[in-house]
C-alpha cells in the first residue's frame, strides 16, 4: 500500500467517520466532469472507492452514473467527442497522466457490461483472451488453471466444465454475465466495474451473480451501477447518489437507505422519481 | 368457485361494432402484394427471355462438326526431296492440307484429277488441318509413310450447315455452301464419318479469322490474370484503407469528405476509368499496351470503392459490444480490430470483394480504352503480354459477320455467365459458412 492511501486512512480515521480502521481508498476521483461534444454530462464529482468494498452508483437514468463508472478506466476514451476534467487516481496514481498507459489500466480496472458480450468464440477461448494478450500464462497448463479458477470464481465452473469449447454465445443470459465476469477476473484486475450487470437477467441469475458479487468483494474492489433500489441496499456497503449530473450524495449504504440527507435522495429510493 | 357461481354471472355485451375501415385495409394489403407478384413476375420473364435465348443461340458452340479422315501422311506430300533428316523446317512447311483433301477425295470417290469436283471440296476441311497434322508430324515423324484415322475440323459454312443453321431453301448461289457439298455431307453423315464433337477448342484456342479455330483461351487466361491482380491489389488496399477510416480515423470534416468521394468513385462510369488507366499505367508510366497488367490496374481502380463501402458496411455491423468487451479486457485497438472485429466482418468482405470481383470480371469498357481488343493468337505468358478478355471476346465476335462467329460468340456468354454464377454461389456459400450470430 503506498503513502498516500495510508494517508487517507489516517484521515478517515481521525475524521471521525463511521469508516472500518482497514478501510483504504482505492480509486478516488476529484472534480471530475464530463463532456460530450459542447455538452457536459458530469459536473465536478467527488467520489471515494474503497478497497475491497461493493460501492453502489445509483440514480435516475441519464443522471451520469455509467459515465462515472467508464472515467474509472478510461473507458469514455473511445468516444470520440468525450472530454474529461478533473482528476481521477488509482493508489494515488492520477490515470489521465500520460505516463500511464490505459492498456495497462483496464488490466487492473476491469470491466462487467450491461449487456452479456461474450466474443463469439468458445467458453475457454472468451477466458483465456485476456490472460493470453497480457502473457499472464507461460504454457498452456498455466492458461488451463487461470481458467478453471477463473470460471470456478465466476460460480461457472461447474456448469461449464464440460462445454469448454462449445461457444459462449451458446449459454444462457444469466451464464453469460457470469462468463463475461470469468472473462474479467482472468486478468487479476484489482476493480471490476460493473454496469447494471443484472438489467438483461431474470430474477434468478441476478440472484446469483449478487451473490457472486458478495463474494468478489473478498478479493477485488467493486463499482456497480444499478437501477435497482433493492440490488444496491444487497450488494453494496457505500451508495452513491447521482442526479442531472452531480453527485447528490455518498456514504454507508444503510445510513443511504435509512436516513438519507438530501431530499433527493430520499425521494428517489422511495420511488417518488426516476 | 362452484359451477353455480359461474354460471350465475351476466356475460358482457358487445358494444356496436365500429367501422374500423377493415375492408380499405386488406384490400390495400392485397393490391400490394399484387403489384409485387407482378413485378417479380416481369422481372423473371426477362430473365428467362434472356437466358433462353442465349442457351437457345449458343448451345451448339459446345459441339463442332468434324470429319474421320483416314489421312495417308504420304512423304511425296510432306518431303517431295527427302531432305527432313538435315533440314527440319521441311515439316514444318509443308502442305498438310492437301493431305486433308485428298483424303477426303478419295474417301468421297473423286479422282483426283476431276478438278471442279476439287474445287468444290474447297473450305469442306478447316485450314486448322493445317496446324493439326503438322503438329502431329512434328511430334513423332516416324508417322510419315502411314494411314491414320484422324478427326479433323469441317470448315465454319459446313458447320453451320451440318448444325441446320443454313436455310436450305435460299437459291444455291445465294448461300456459302452448294449442293454438292451438302450431298457429301449427307453421304459422310450416313457413313458416321462426320460428327458434332465436344468443342474444346472453344476454350483452348486464341483468335483466329477462321470461326472454327477462334476460341476464349487467351481471353480466360487474360481474364484470370486480371482477377489475380484485382485481388491481390484491391483486397489488401480495401480492407486497410476501410479499418484505418472505419475504426481509427476521427471523425472529421476530412474523413465525411473521404466518405463522399469513395462513394462517389464507386458511381463513376467505368470508360472514364479506362481513360485514367490510358493516361496514368500506359502514357505516363509506360506499361504496356493490351497487357493484362495494365487491365488488371484499371479494373483495380474501379473495384477499390465497391470493396471498401462493403468492407466498411461490414466492419460497422459487428456490434460495438465486442469491442467494448476487448477493449475493456485491456486489448489494444490493433488486437481489438484485428482479433475480434475483422474475423467478425469476414463474411460480409467476401462477399462484397467476390460480387466486385464479378463487375470486375463482366467489364468491358475499360479494357476498349487500354488496347485489350485485339487480335491475340499466341497465350500470354506472362501479365505483361497482349491478352484480352471474356467480355471483350464476346465484343469481338459480336462485330463477325459469319454465322459460326455468333454463335461462338453466345458459347462465349454462357461461359462467362457460369463464370459470374459461380463466383455468386460462391460469395453465398462463404457468407453461410462463416456467418455468426451474436
Amino acid at each position: 500500500m503506498n503513502i498516500m492511501s495510508q494517508e487517507k486512512l489516517e484521515e478517515a480515521v481521525s475524521g471521525g467517520m463511521t469508516a472500518k480502521p482497514n478501510e483504504v481508498i482505492k480509486m478516488q476521483g476529484r472534480k471530475v466532469g464530463v463532456f460530450y461534444g459542447d455538452k457536459q454530462a458530469l459536473f465536478d464529482v467527488d467520489l471515494d472507492v474503497r478497497q475491497n468494498q461493493v460501492t453502489a452508483l445509483i440514480g435516475p437514468s441519464g443522471c451520469g452514473k455509467s459515465t462515472f463508472l467508464r472515467c474509472l478506466n478510461r473507458m469514455n476514451d473511445t468516444i470520440d467527442s468525450a472530454r474529461v476534467t478533473g482528476k481521477i487516481t488509482l493508489d494515488g496514481e492520477d490515470v489521465y497522466d500520460p505516463k500511464i498507459d490505459v492498456v495497462e489500466l483496464r488490466a487492473r480496472v476491469g470491466m462487467v457490461f450491461q449487456k452479456p458480450n461474450p466474443f463469439p468464440k468458445s467458453i475457454y477461448e472468451n477466458v483465456a483472451y485476456g490472460p493470453k494478450i497480457h502473457g499472464l500464462a507461460k504454457n498452456k497448463a498455466e492458461l488451463d488453471q487461470i481458467v478453471e479458477s477463473s470460471l470456478k470464481k465466476a460460480a461457472l465452473w461447474n456448469e461449464a466444465k464440460d462445454r469448454l469449447n462449445e461457444p459462449g454465445t451458446g449459454l444462457s443470459g444469466g451464464q453469460q454475465q457470469r462468463l463475461c465476469i470469468a472473462r474479467a477476473i482472468a486478468v487479476s484486475p484489482e476493480v471490476i466495474l460493473m454496469d447494471e450487470p443484472c438489467s438483461a437477467l431474470d430474477p434468478i441469475a441476478t440472484a446469483k451473480v449478487e451473490e457472486l458479487i458478495d463474494e468478489l468483494k473478498q478479493n477485488y474492489t467493486i463499482v456497480i451501477v444499478t437501477h435497482s433500489m433493492q440490488q444496491a441496499a444487497r450488494v453494496s456497503q457505500r451508495t452513491a447518489m447521482f442526479h442531472l449530473g452531480y453527485l447528490v450524495e455518498e456514504g454507508a449504504t444503510d445510513k443511504m437507505f435509512t436516513n438519507p440527507d438530501d431530499k433527493r435522495t430520499q425521494d428517489y429510493i422511495t420511488g417518488r422519481f426516476g | 368457485m362452484t359451477d353455480a357461481a359461474i354460471g350465475s354471472l351476466p356475460i358482457a355485451s358487445a358494444p356496436p361494432r365500429r367501422d374500423i375501415g377493415l375492408r380499405r385495409r386488406y384490400a390495400a394489403e392485397r393490391r400490394f402484394r399484387w403489384y409485387g407478384l407482378a413485378a417479380i413476375s416481369v422481372g423473371l420473364i426477362f430473365l428467362v427471355v434472356m437466358l433462353a435465348s442465349i442457351i437457345g443461340k449458343g448451345y451448339t458452340s459446345f459441339l463442332q462438326t468434324s470429319i474421320l479422315l483416314p489421312i495417308t501422311f504420304d512423304a511425296q506430300v510432306i518431303d517431295p526431296q527427302d531432305r527432313r533428316d538435315t533440314d527440319p523446317s521441311v515439316l514444318v512447311k509443308a502442305n498438310y492440307p492437301q493431305l486433308a483433301r485428298d483424303a477426303l477425295a478419295q474417301k468421297l470417290g473423286i479422282a483426283l484429277d476431276d478438278k471442279p469436283q476439287i474445287a468444290a471440296l474447297r473450305g469442306f476441311v478447316s485450314d486448322g488441318v493445317r496446324t493439326q497434322l503438322r503438329d502431329m508430324v512434328v511430334a513423332d515423324p516416324s508417322l510419315i509413310g502411314t494411314t491414320r484415322d484422324v478427326w479433323v475440323l469441317a470448315g465454319a459454312n459446313l458447320d453451320s450447315a451440318f448444325k441446320g443453321q443454313i436455310d436450305l431453301e435460299v437459291a444455291e448461289g445465294n448461300r456459302k455452301v452448294s449442293d454438292r457439298q451438302i450431298g457429301w455431307m449427307d453421304q459422310l453423315r450416313a457413313e458416321g464419318a462426320m460428327a458434332g464433337k465436344f468443342n474444346t477448342g472453344l476454350f483452348t484456342y486464341g483468335a483466329s479469322s477462321r470461326p472454327e479455330t477462334s476460341g476464349m483461351g487467351v481471353a480466360i487466361i487474360g481474364s484470370l490474370y486480371m482477377m489475380a491482380i484485382v485481388l491481390l491489389l484491391a483486397l489488401p488496399i480495401g480492407v486497410a484503407a476501410s479499418i484505418y477510416l472505419e475504426e481509427f480515423a476521427k471523425k472529421t470534416r476530412l474523413t465525411d469528405i473521404i466518405e463522399v468521394n469513395i462513394n462517389n468513385l464507386a458511381a463513376v462510369p467505368s470508360i472514364v476509368f479506362g481513360l485514367l488507366g490510358l493516361a496514368v499505367f500506359i502514357n505516363f508510366l509506360g506499361l504496356p499496351r493490351s497487357a493484362a497488367l495494365v487491365g488488371g490496374l484499371v479494373l483495380t481502380l474501379m473495384t477499390l470503392p465497391t470493396i471498401i463501402i462493403a468492407t466498411r458496411a461490414a466492419l460497422a455491423a459487428v456490434p460495438p459490444s465486442i469491442r467494448s468487451a476487448a477493449l475493456g479486457l485491456g486489448a489494444s485497438k490493433t488486437q481489438t480490430v484485428f482479433q475480434h472485429v475483422l474475423p467478425l466482418a469476414t463474411p460480409g468482405i467476401l462477399t462484397g470483394t467476390i460480387i466486385g470481383l464479378a463487375r470486375a470480371l463482366g467489364e468491358t469498357a475499360p479494357l476498349l480504352l487500354i488496347g485489350m481488343v485485339a487480335f491475340v493468337a499466341d497465350y500470354p505468358k506472362t501479365p505483361l503480354d497482349p491478352a484480352t478478355a471474356l467480355p471483350v471476346q464476346i465484343y469481338m465476335w459480336a462485330n463477325e459477320a459469319e454465322r459460326a462467329f455468333v454463335e461462338r460468340m453466345s458459347g462465349a456468354i454462357i461461359i462467362l455467365l457460369v463464370f459470374l454464377m459461380a463466383m455468386n454461389i460462391t460469395a453465398i456459400v462463404l457468407r453461410r459458412r462463416f456467418e455468426r450470430r451474436w
